[in-house]
């Protein structure tokens, strides 16, 4: 499934070239093989972060700070680490931690 | 894939607030699911009844906002301009920044400022450590390596704040505080022992015996629904950390508050409700306020934070104030101790040591 993943706040800087906005083509699987948010996001630790994985994820989730957004809906509302993806869903990430 | 028995997806639930359009974020504070437009009503109607029920603010005053490019000070200023407006404070609203002199870091979030500037259309004064204490951070950090440097940073930060007020003949100083942030101090100092400054942190508004006080509009303003205004609201502005080595204490305090929001986001404001209601007990004995003799800064001692690291800086011997040497161990007597048992020299540095607290 194609997806557009935005990453704001600072969380850019971990990222190959600093770069925001990234146009993917995957298939995040978690352990049941659903495309949710959790496969998601280790497919983006493995595959994009290219330094300070503990800047962005704790866990198996996003480290507490860190605000999802699927669709311009906070992912609270969405189920999480469970929500579901669909094709040309646009997931924003964006790190609450740095400066005032 | 699209079966109509998929579970909830992004935005099928229905505001808590109008009930006619989709939920957009859940708000820290009450759980309750909210719409965008929402979302924005109540955000700033709290922030309008905390500077209404607190009286921040009197009409005609004139108000410096502390503006750093960032998140919290960046919305401040939209948001206290536009309730200006809007309920007709009759404020005369400046953006107030520092130039600590980081080349890369501030030299970029003040060109945020500036386009704050025109955005706003608020005037913006730049004061900078060079002009005021003729050293930039790039060259306190030349001459005292990245140890200790955000004492320096936080202490001249802080007053230079102060002096940009004065030029600009404020009556009051804004910042963008914010309840994580002051819910983080209150635990920095019940860790430290900092009676003093435990039961001032919480204070809305402080230095009401200055000549300027600072008031925090957003004491009660979740860091959530700060960042999700920001990007609702596109606003512009600048996030990245200091280059220069950040406070290891506070991080863990932070992180620390974070995990609590996650699992019970009342704990924030918990927090702060538990600093209010600390009482001090008679016997603490509180440090004593005058002016600094050389620049006539409130402070508790002599000569104030800022002129002894000054005068260690310009005399080449940059560790004096900076406190104890590492050895010695941060926690082990920051307690207690404050008159009398100390020569004078150790007594300023035991003040202000983690000096970059903006509180
Ligand atoms: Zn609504
Ligand atoms: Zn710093
Ligand atoms: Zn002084």
């Amino acid at each position: 499934m194609h997806l557009t993943l935005e990453f704001g706040g600072g969380l850019d800087l971990l990222l190959e070239k600093s770069t925001k906005v990234h146009q993917v083509d995957v298939q995040p699987k978690d352990d049941e093989g659903k495309a949710t948010m959790k496969g998601l996001l280790s497919w983006v630790k493995s595959n994009l972060i290219k330094e300070r994985p503990e800047m962005f994820i704790k866990g198996d989730s996003v480290r507490p700070g860190v605000l999802v957004l699927i669709n311009d809906c906070d992912w609270e509302l969405c189920g999480g680490l469970d929500a579901e993806l669909e094709d040309k869903d646009v997931v924003v990430f964006i790190s609450t931690l740095h400066g005032g | 894939m699209q079966s109509i028995a998929a579970p909830a997806r992004a935005g099928s639930r229905l505001c808590a607030r109008c009930g006619e359009r989709k939920a957009a974020l859940k708000r820290p504070k009450t759980l309750e699911q909210i719409c965008r437009e929402c979302f924005y009503v109540v955000f700033e109607d709290e922030i309008h009844r905390t500077i209404v029920d607190n009286n921040l603010f009197k009409a005609g005053e004139r108000v410096a906002i502390g503006a750093s490019g960032g998140k919290d000070s960046t919305v401040l200023a939209y948001v206290l301009s536009e309730l200006n407006k809007r309920h007709n404070y009759g404020l005369d609203l400046f953006l107030l920044s520092i130039d600590e002199g980081i080349t890369g870091y501030r030299d970029d979030s003040l060109e945020t400022v500036k386009r704050n500037e025109l955005q706003y259309g608020l005037p913006l004064k730049i004061v900078s450590y060079k002009d005021l204490y003729d050293w930039t951070m790039d060259d306190i950090v030349k001459a005292i390596g990245l140890k200790n440097n955000c004492t320096f940073c936080g202490v001249f930060r802080r007053q230079a704040l102060d002096r940009g007020a004065a030029l600009l003949k404020v009556d009051k100083i804004v910042t963008g505080h914010n309840a994580d942030d002051i819910a983080e101090t209150v635990l920095l100092n019940i860790l430290r022992g900092d009676i003093a400054r435990l039961s001032r942190c919480t204070f809305i508004t402080t230095g009401e015996d200055g000549p300027i006080p600072r008031c925090k509009p957003f004491k009660y303003t979740y860091e959530k629904e700060i960042v999700m205004y920001a990007y609702f609201k596109k606003l512009d502005y600048f996030s990245t950390e200091c280059i220069y080595s950040p406070n290891a204490y506070r991080g863990f305090a932070r992180e620390f508050i974070k995990d609590l929001e996650r699992m019970r986001p009342r704990a924030i404001l918990d927090i702060i409700t538990s600093g209010e209601n600390f009482r001090i007990s008679t016997t603490t004995r509180m440090p004593e306020q005058g002016t600094c003799e050389r620049c006539g800064y409130i402070c508790s001692q002599k000569l104030c934070k800022a002129c002894v690291l000054l005068d260690g800086l310009n005399r080449g011997l940059p560790k004096l104030g900076i406190g104890r040497s590492a050895k010695g161990g941060a926690g082990a007597d920051g307690n207690g101790e404050r008159q009398g048992k100390r020569p004078e020299r150790n007594r300023s540095s035991l003040q202000g040591k983690h000096g970059n607290l903006d509180f």
